[in-house]
């Protein structure tokens, strides 16, 4: 184990399956037994969090699990039964939604913008204390400390003119080449400004079950090309729903006097996701559903999905706050 | 409306979105029509044509707040 090692160590575990998971991954994963039965009866914050560690195996992995396990067949069946769950829980949570005849990128950028689901940023900008503001980004940093690795998975799944969408989207968010401006290493910055650890997965263990499925549902449309629809209606409706809410922030950062360098980062998202949800829209998500008429309706669902997950997370962190959502 | 009357560096691509902004693609900087140059740093820029935008020359997505009839066409 190096020390100059960024990566996390493995979580706690929250349960028997993900207990006897983290042991297996630090020991044998090879090795692993573990029937389907177990992983049924797994309550859901357990089988949460133990898919997010499997998924996490395909990002940068930890610091206490062998590099070999992420393709280890045991583990990987594991990993295709909590997957298969998720997806199945997020369809059936999913009312369907008329595929457009015409003007895909208009239909899709009405329905995104009508959903009225609660928001965290209105509340920062006008209530939140400088303690709520800081759990906001713990909560956060589960996926900002990996900012748009999730949608990557998804570009050599595409046809030509969504891919060359999203490479140009996505070479924004790498900070164009420029490793400094790199969004996830700007909100990394910001964190440490703010006192916070900058190490991936830091937080986990305070961060509740919807942070986790939130978490889990983007890896899972990246990682399996079949649902490479639902990949790209997801980031068209965290590009679309970022912009206006990031303003909010900055104006309630800067109320709270917090750090300027989560000011500007939030301030770079206003700008830089009023031109990636126009990309999104009009060259990946309305060219994706012409060239592949069979993934539009899962381009609603993963816009769907997107913005379900981000309500659930809401209403629990309002919840904890005391504020009506 | 800010950008009618766009000056582009000779790569320069560009698509008006509907209700929203022009976005340019392959542009150091962008000339507004003051005639203030303002340097660009990403791949692909957006440039306000509501006029609302805090952020100007760049959309900053304030045309999403305003009644349809007033976002530009």
């Amino acid at each position: 184990m190096s020390t100059t090692d960024s990566r996390p160590t493995l979580p706690s575990p929250r349960g028997s399956l993900s207990e006897r998971i983290l042991q297996a991954l630090r020991t044998d994963p090879g090795g692993l037994v573990t029937d389907a039965a177990a992983v049924a009866l797994a309550e859901p914050e357990d089988a949460a969090l133990t898919l997010w560690v499997l998924q996490e195996l395909s990002y940068r992995g930890f610091q206490d699990v062998p590099e070999t396990a992420e393709w280890e067949p045991p583990v990987l069946a594991v990993r295709r039964h909590l997957q298969v769950d998720l997806e199945a829980r997020l369809r059936s949570r999913w009312p369907g939604h008329q595929v457009p005849e015409s003007d895909f990128a208009e239909a899709l950028l009405q329905f995104i913008q009508d959903d009225d689901g609660p928001s965290v940023a209105s509340y920062v900008h006008t209530h939140a204390t400088e303690e709520q503001v800081l759990e906001l980004l713990r909560w956060r940093s589960i996926y900002h400390l990996k900012e748009a690795d999730p949608s990557t998975w998804t570009l050599p799944r595409l046809t030509r003119g969504p891919k060359a969408a999203l490479a140009e989207l996505q070479y924004d968010e790498y900070g164009a080449g420029r490793p400094d401006r790199l969004h996830a290493h700007l909100f990394a910055e910001a964190m440490a400004a703010l006192g916070l650890s900058t190490r991936p997965g830091a937080y986990l263990d305070e961060c509740p079950l919807e942070v986790l499925e939130m978490n889990n549902a983007m890896s899972l449309f990246g990682l399996d090309g079949r649902l490479r629809g639902a990949s790209m209606g997801h980031l068209a409706a965290f590009e679309v729903t970022s912009s206006v809410p990031s303003g909010h922030l900055v104006r309630g950062l800067r109320r709270l006097g917090l750090a300027e360098e989560i000011v500007e980062y939030y301030a770079e998202h206003v700008i830089a996701d009023s031109v990636h949800d126009q990309l999104a829209t009009r060259l990946i998500c309305a060219v994706l559903a012409e060239d592949e008429p069979e993934q539009a309706e899962d381009i609603f669902f993963g816009a769907f999905t997107c913005l379900d997950q981000e309500a659930r997370c809401a209403r629990t962190l309002l919840g904890r706050w005391g504020v009506a959502a | 409306m800010i950008a009618d009357d766009v000056t582009l560096d000779d790569s320069g691509e560009t698509m008006v979105c509907p209700g929203g902004p022009l976005l340019l693609r392959g542009v150091s900087s962008y000339t507004d029509e003051a005639g203030i140059a303002h340097r660009v740093e990403r791949p692909v820029v957006a440039v306000c044509r509501c006029g609302y935008s805090g952020s100007l020359p760049w959309c900053d997505s304030t045309h999403k707040r305003l009644p349809p009839d007033r976002r530009p066409s």
